[in-house]
């Protein structure tokens, strides 16, 4: 018992000890609660103020509206047209298929745009919109408007559609806008503008070289929103800045003029104001229609640009690399008289010219010709047998300060710039050293030299007027001061006269401007692409349509007093007196008469089985029938 | 006294200053719940008193309990409780992924509520029964050990972690005061941090989730991390004196979740701010004060360990609650007591209280107003 008692009270010590512990445990928790209340309360207020702020507060961006591209007069050429809209949100949406099948019935979706639909579907990610209509109709969008309730992920909305009233005519100037795809996303960093259905941003051209003008600020309105995302109320918004106007140096007639009379053939056409450099016109077609881009293409006819063999994805005034062919001549000669060769001097054409083993031909035999008369009848053994003696070291800097070869500073990606070989490039490029027959090549613009349409436009117009021209597009670009040209001016002159001589009495003399006291000078190329025989080369419809030769043609008016230059490249176009030189003249004699070329268009499409609308429905038909599809029927809106 | 004189006796030998405390919190609690329904005492204010004012009601005529009554309950009721801990294993039904409630016609019931002031009490009783002499010996351990691992057990299968470490810290804390060799207490708490790890792995999907949240809450915020990360912000933003009252964005806009029922402190924090916290951690101190200073008082070892057990018990509903809301403790779910919204803890809180009112007024013959 005694020894009981003592643990009993051992036990009473044990237990007001313990309760003690107990106790300040207690008061230690107390105190760290309190401790660290006020740690997120003071020393952390700011911080967690503001995560509480961005909670609360919202901002759903206002898309700005898009910068128009306007024309030198300010005729449109890119604008923005109010447009209903619909969309699909792939987070919101429960039963794909259904939906896309009701919206299918309600807005008589063709089979094209579904196939579209359901491939970005599928390759979207969550918070991407994919567009299921750009240009709804007000009474399908108010059809779906009623019935979204019961359409979840259907969005349907008003905004703006891109217009180009240019249509095709302008597909390769400006290129197109799309919605944004999520690499693009990710590069602007999640900027948040992009996912808003309807926004589109420049996907190629002007439109995606200038988007930063173009694009403008978003605004915004700041909410208050729920956790849910319901809108409890609205606080003040931030003003959205619309895109800037960038205007071009192109006449828009003009340019779609040159378009059109380019016809069913695979050709850019570059003019230019030889005053300042104002690209006028740089149509390049076929082309794709950039209103068709802005609610996305469908796999058809994405598949039928893509497979054309005259190339609508490509413009081709930049991006196109061609033989100079003859239309090198006047410079060359320029080189040529610059190196101290005499104008008079006479080379006998036999029609063919030996050089060690091998023979170059010219097109006809010419008999003995001088300067004047190998640039006006464009004879190449003249120009084999000058050049070889004056040497490619001392032509190339002359053609190349003409043009050739230049880099132009224009706001297109992709741009391509061709060579003007010369023996130390030769050297660097290949590794062999220049032989005779290069500078053979090179002469009457074949072999390693290459330009593009761009480049041919400048030549005439440095030609034209012996002043470094350079051209511009956007009108706020300075006009780049013109240089002289280190020419002898009695030497221009001479050659000038002979560019007058090829319209007036030489290759060109078909290609007469109908108009009293304006007289073109120019000069016709005829580029190789394959080596055919003479039989083959002059029967045309025979020779498959990728073998025949390109036909260019180079020109500047007027004569005496030069105002514009001219260029146009022809694909596979044949003989360059036959179909480049009288596209150029049509075009040119827009600027000055327009009834006159309106006419004379009227009649070469006519020839060519209708205008440009008609002649690429029947062929988008062709297409289709030849590809087992159904005929496209009318395009909604 | 004066007041004696004035008011009637049976009513001037209540604990007042226990009542009025009580009073406060759970006024404060209902305020705070007015505001987070948006300035409304539906749907939870308005029933939230009525159960408060009917488990009070109840509390207060406990407290004429006697302790040998009390005694005399303590292992039925602990039987009682683990057979409906069993009965909810077979029959009980599944509500939020775990089956806790017992459906008795009109009133649900969560046995596994019942069983924190029954553990108490039982092993209470047990170690009262335990000579002093034998305390240190094996079999003053095992039983204890077996009385609380098998309803903890039950409980953790529900599943319901919270509730789970409730009951074993309750009970081990009542073993702890009994006397047991420190070893009892050293020896599990180094396997437990051997065990983890297990355990870990043998969880559920979202036990194991709020673990990961607990130790990396920034690592998934729109996930299993929101609450944590919400609760912080919400109670943050309400700095020193809070945003006002009914001016709780975090709250009102619903980006707190469950901030009515476990996350209701962050809730009163955003509007009353620090000051608000502060009086109602004092608050819930003083109560808990109230309780432990019954246990020093009380003539016998049961009353001792019974009180000190019953006031525990309120100490770690409060303090995990409260870390778990500041982002000290994983989510676990576990209510504060008085303040938010739901009868169970109510029931728990208050019938802890009846208890110690009880034994209380065993201590003494004449009331202290105030």
């Amino acid at each position: 018992m005694k020894h009981m008692r003592i643990t009993t009270a051992h036990q009473s010590l044990t237990f007001s000890r313990r309760m003690m512990l107990l106790g300040g445990a207690e008061a230690v928790v107390g105190g760290v609660l309190i401790g660290r209340m006020g740690w997120l309360a003071i020393a952390q207020n700011e911080k967690y103020q503001l995560l509480s702020e961005s909670n609360r507060v919202q901002l759903i961006p206002v898309p700005p509206r898009r910068g128009w591209i306007i024309d030198r007069n300010g005729k449109p050429i890119a604008i923005n047209k109010a447009s209903f809209r619909v969309d699909l949100i792939p987070q919101q949406i429960v039963d794909g298929p259904k939906i896309i099948a009701e919206l299918q019935q309600l807005m008589n979706l063709p089979p094209d745009e579904v196939e579209r639909i359901t491939r970005e579907l599928a390759a979207s990610r969550g918070f991407q919109p994919v567009s299921v209509g750009d240009n709804v109709p007000y009474e399908q969008y108010a059809a779906i408007t009623v019935r979204l309730p019961d359409l979840p992920g259907v969005a349907a909305s008003r905004g703006f559609t891109r217009f180009y009233p240019g249509g095709s005519t302008v597909g390769q100037l400006v290129g197109y806008v799309g919605a944004a795809s999520v690499t693009e996303y990710e590069r602007e960093n999640k900027n948040p503008l992009l996912l808003i259905p309807g926004v589109k941003i420049g996907k190629e051209g002007l439109e995606q070289t200038m988007e930063s003008t173009l694009r403008g600020e978003p605004g915004g309105q700041r909410v208050e929103v729920t956790a849910r995302g319901k809108l409890v109320k609205e606080l003040d918004p931030k003003p959205d800045r619309s895109g800037r106007t960038v205007q071009l140096t192109i006449d828009s007639d003009l340019h779609q003029y040159a378009a059109r009379r380019i016809g069913d053939q695979s050709c850019s056409v570059v003019v230019l104001d030889v005053t300042n450099g104002d690209i006028l016109a740089m149509p390049s077609m076929p082309s794709f229609d950039p209103n068709n881009f802005s609610d996305g293409i469908s796999k058809n006819e994405w598949k039928m640009l893509s497979g054309d063999d005259h190339l609508p994805l490509v413009d081709k005034a930049l991006e196109s690399l061609y033989p100079s062919g003859s239309t090198i001549k006047p410079s060359m000669a320029m080189a040529l008289l610059n190196a101290g060769v005499d104008r008079k001097q006479k080379v006998n054409c036999t029609g063919a010219f030996q050089l060690g083993n091998h023979t170059f031909h010219c097109d006809k035999r010419h008999g003995p010709v001088d300067m004047d008369a190998a640039v006006v009848h464009s004879c190449d053994v003249y120009f084999y047998s000058m050049c070889l003696r004056v040497g490619a070291e001392r032509l190339s800097p002359m053609i190349r300060s003409m043009g050739f070869g230049e880099k132009f500073d224009l706001p297109f990606d992709n741009q391509r710039y061709g060579t003007i070989p010369d023996p130390d490039w030769m050297m660097r490029k290949y590794h062999r050293k220049w032989q005779g027959y290069d500078t053979v090549n090179m002469s009457i613009g074949q072999g390693m030299v290459l330009i593009n349409p761009m480049q041919l436009a400048v030549m005439a117009s440095r030609l034209a007027t012996g002043k470094k021209v350079i051209p511009r597009l956007l009108t706020s670009q300075p006009v780049a001061p013109q240089a002289h040209l280190e020419v002898d001016q009695d030497h221009l002159d001479f050659i000038r006269k002979a560019m007058w001589g090829v319209v007036d009495h030489g290759t060109a003399a078909g290609a007469k401007l109908p108009l009293d006291g304006i007289q073109m000078a120019g000069k016709t190329g005829t580029a190789q692409t394959h080596n055919l025989s003479a039989s083959e080369r002059g029967d045309y419809t025979a020779a498959n349509w990728k073998l025949r030769d390109h036909s260019l043609f180079m020109a500047f008016v007027p004569f005496n007093n030069p105002r514009y230059a001219a260029a146009a490249i022809v694909e596979h176009g044949g003989f360059g007196a036959a179909v480049a030189a009288p596209l150029i003249r049509d075009t040119l004699l827009f600027l000055y008469d327009k009834q006159k070329a309106l006419a004379a268009l009227q009649a070469f499409e006519q020839g060519i089985g209708g205008t440009l609308e008609e002649r690429l429905a029947r062929k988008t038909a062709a297409w289709r029938s030849a590809n087992g599809l159904a005929p496209v029927t009318a395009k909604q809106g | 006294m004066i007041s004696s004189a004035i008011i009637p006796r049976p009513l001037a030998k209540l604990p007042w200053r226990l009542i009025f405390l009580v009073l406060g919190i759970a006024g404060f609690g209902l305020i705070v719940l007015y505001s987070a329904a948006g300035g409304s005492v539906r749907p939870w204010a308005i029933k939230q008193a009525v159960v408060f004012m009917a488990f009070l009601a109840i509390a207060v005529s406990m407290s004429w309990m006697k302790e040998s009554t009390i005694k005399a309950i303590a292992f039925p009721l602990y039987a009682v409780t683990l057979v409906m801990l069993v009965g909810v294993e077979g029959l009980g039904f599944v509500s939020k992924g775990a089956r806790r409630w017992l459906d008795l016609g009109p009133i649900r019931l969560q046995p596994s509520e019942f069983m924190k002031p029954a553990i108490v009490l039982t092993l209470a009783r047990f170690y009262e029964l335990v000579p002093a002499a034998e305390i240190r010996k094996w079999r003053a351990i095992w039983p204890a050990l077996a009385l609380l691992g098998v309803p903890a057990a039950l409980i953790l299968v529900q599943p319901d972690l919270g509730t789970c470490i409730m009951v074993l810290l309750c009970g081990v804390t009542v073993m702890f005061l009994a006397g047991l060799p420190w070893w009892v207490f050293a020896g599990p708490a180094a396997a437990v941090g051997v065990a983890a790890p297990i355990v870990y792995s043998m969880m559920h999907g979202y036990q194991r989730k709020r673990i990961d949240v607990f130790l990396d809450p920034e690592g998934d915020p729109l996930g299993a991390g929101y609450h944590i990360a919400q609760s912080k912000i919400a109670i943050g933003s309400g700095g020193i004196w809070g945003k006002g009252f009914l001016h709780g964005s975090q709250s009102h806009l619903q980006y707190l979740p469950e901030g009515h029922t476990d996350f209701v402190f962050a809730t009163m924090a955003e509007e009353w701010g620090l000051v608000g916290g502060v009086i109602l951690i004092c608050a819930f101190a003083a109560v808990i004060h109230w309780g432990m200073r019954v246990s020093q008082n009380a003539r016998t070892r049961f009353g001792q360990l019974a009180a000190a057990g019953l006031s525990a018990t309120i100490f770690f509903y409060v303090s995990i609650n409260l870390l778990m809301v500041m982002g000290l403790a994983p989510v676990v779910g576990v209510p504060l007591p008085l303040v938010s919204f739901g009868g169970s803890a109510v029931m728990t809180v208050m019938l802890c209280l009846g208890l110690l009112m009880a034994l209380e007024r065993q201590q003494r013959t004449v009331s202290r107003l105030i």
